[in-house]
């Protein structure tokens, strides 16, 4: 029964938002961070060694 | 017998090339399950937004006089339900685009009369009030141009609107019933009976929150609120939440043209920003039977990182 | 000689289903040797992002829509859908722009793509027949704003954006079944085309 005690959020997000000005653009930092961890993640996908076994069972 | 050329941004190459085990089953799996994980964690961190609903009964309590002055509104014809257009009413054209008027053709499927639906049959609802049943016998018994006159002399007086003991008041003369319309609607929407007047006037059940909606809307309060919260169009609102949550990232670029010329003072925006993200959703659908568009991937050689290994060993 | 039965609607049918797409091709073992980049899991991650997004709305649905304003226990289920939701579209996003640079619509997979775009639109107004339908200030703000863009182009005079019950069958019944359908469709093309290979960057190589 603990566990339903500690459902409400840790960090609640419900303060008002901060906005990252830059000429016209206007975006929220939640949105900015969600933006960059696409890109990083993107990124990283192309660049990370993927696990691989060698083993090749020739033409198929 | 000729031979089609290969095209390398339309065909493939075909493959003879070496296979490796490969279990699908199972990555499945380990994404779900991290996915899930993933989920879990994020939503016991940051769990997720709930603002409370605004009731008509909030919004004329915090502010009598927006309230007010957008029931005059209803009633002169000069709120934005009021003068709207399809799918409400025949009050104007709507957005074009270009000779297209798009909304106008699909005609008014959502009938809302502002001045019966939110004004006149609401109070007509309230029992026992025999000052406002006078009044409202006055206004069903007039003709429209006695109402007209009654509403534009009341408009006249608006900017001078003052609220105190519970009561709306606006220097104006050869009003008729109005002043009365006006304080009891005003009255009736602090106890929240026009809430429930305009959800149920149609019957008991109804999931169609149309009219509330759109009498709030006209008003000042809803969007003082949005404001407040980075909601607002000219905020990039489309692609926020309310507080310091992510929202829609997806729709930047749909959000996006609402900031910039020529759309940003025009009257038909929405409309053409519609027709422009339609126009570049179809291209995005498009893409492989579009010559150039299809060949920046080739060009553009990201791919040489994720064949890395099979460049190497061929 | 053809037997009444191999001209029967169902024998037709199946030798048509198991020709195209044989349970060796439907669940492959092997993958080609290229398949080896972490590029290749957003996919399946989006597929998962959508399985957890169905079945945190399914727990949902159970107690009604309104349950998550009242119940603790609800608004997190609700947290889950939120951010299952936003892990599908971010999953998803990556995939697309992965499958983009590597042009993935080659060899006849033009299907595919299409298939793919069509799911991302039919997401995008997926989620936001959710959002209207939270019954919150957020939906009462959402719906009083796109109902302009949607009335402007015509739509709006049968897709009433303010009519929550309405909205709500969008939302639960009717998208995600569209949702599932292109799914399912967008996969079983990618299992029946096989993954689309490498560009031939040999000199002269013309097959």
């Amino acid at each position: 029964m603990t566990l339903l005690w500690s459902l409400a959020a840790l960090v609640p997000l419900d303060g008002l938002g901060h906005y990252i000005h830059w000429g016209v653009i206007d975006v929220s930092v939640a949105n900015f961070v969600v933006i960059v961890l696409m890109i990083v993640t993107f990124v990283a996908a192309l660049f990370l060694p993927f696990p691989g076994r060698n083993r090749r069972r020739g033409d198929q | 017998m000729s031979k089609k050329p290969f095209r390398p941004d339309v065909d493939a190459p075909a493959y003879h090339g070496a296979y490796a085990p490969y279990d699908i089953i199972k990555e499945g799996t380990i994404a779900l399950v991290v996915v899930a994980l993933l989920v879990v964690v994020l939503a016991t961190l940051f769990g997720s937004p709930d603002e409370r609903a605004i009731t008509i009964k909030a919004w004329s309590n915090a502010d009598p006089i927006d309230f007010a002055t957008t029931a005059l509104g209803e009633l002169n014809g000069s709120t934005i339900t009021a003068s709207y257009g399809a799918p409400y009413n025949k009050a104007s054209q709507g957005q074009a685009l270009g000779p297209l008027h798009l909304a106008q053709w699909a005609g008014v499927t959502i009938p809302i009369n502002t001045v019966n639906d939110f004004v006149v049959n609401p109070l007509s609802s309230v029992p026992g009030d025999p000052q406002l049943h006078a009044a409202l016998a006055q206004w069903k018994g007039a003709s429209s141009t006695e109402r007209t006159t009654w509403v534009a002399n009341y408009t006249k007086g608006a900017s001078k609107m003052t609220w105190s003991n519970g009561r709306i008041t606006v220097p104006a003369t050869n009003v008729g019933p109005v002043p009365t319309m006006i304080n009891q609607l005003t009255g009736m929407a602090r106890t929240g009976a026009l809430d429930q007047a305009l959800v149920t006037g149609g019957g008991f059940y109804t999931t169609n929150y149309t009219k509330p909606l759109m009498f709030v809307a006209d008003g000042t309060y809803l969007a003082n609120l949005a404001q407040k919260q980075h909601l607002l169009g000219n905020q990039w609102g489309m692609m926020n939440e309310t507080g310091s949550y992510p929202g829609q990232a997806w729709l930047w670029l749909y959000t996006f043209w609402y900031q910039v010329a020529p759309f940003n003072s025009s009257t038909n925006a929405d409309v053409q920003v519609w027709a422009v993200m339609m126009l570049l959703s179809l291209l995005l659908l498009l893409v492989p039977l579009i010559p150039g568009l299809r060949s920046i991937p080739r060009k553009v050689k990201v791919y040489r990182l994720i064949w890395r290994e099979h460049y190497r060993s061929v | 000689m053809t037997t009444e039965i191999d001209r029967q609607w169902t024998t037709r049918l199946r030798k048509r289903a198991a020709g195209k797409l044989p349970p060796e091709k439907l669940l492959p073992d092997t993958q080609p040797a290229y398949v080896a980049s972490w590029i290749y899991v957003f996919g399946v991650t989006t597929i998962a992002a959508l399985t957890m997004v169905i079945l945190s709305g399914v727990i949902l649905a159970i107690r009604g829509p309104q349950w998550w304003h009242s119940s603790s226990i609800g608004h997190f289920v609700n947290s889950l859908h939120l951010w299952s939701v936003e892990i599908f579209f971010f999953a998803m996003i990556v995939h697309l722009w992965g499958k983009f640079f590597m042009a993935a619509w080659r060899g006849g997979r033009t299907l595919t793509w299409m298939t793919g775009v069509v799911t991302f639109l039919a997401s995008v107004a997926t989620a936001f027949t959710g959002y209207v339908s939270q019954t919150n200030f957020d939906s009462q703000w959402i719906s009083t704003q796109a109902k302009d863009g949607i009335n402007a182009t015509g739509a709006g005079s049968i897709f009433n954006v303010l009519n929550l019950g309405q909205m709500l069958m969008w939302h639960i019944v009717l998208l995600p079944l569209a949702a599932i359908v292109l799914t399912a469709l967008h996969v079983l093309l990618v299992r029946i085309k096989g993954v689309v290979p490498p560009f031939d960057e040999r000199a002269g190589a013309d097959q």
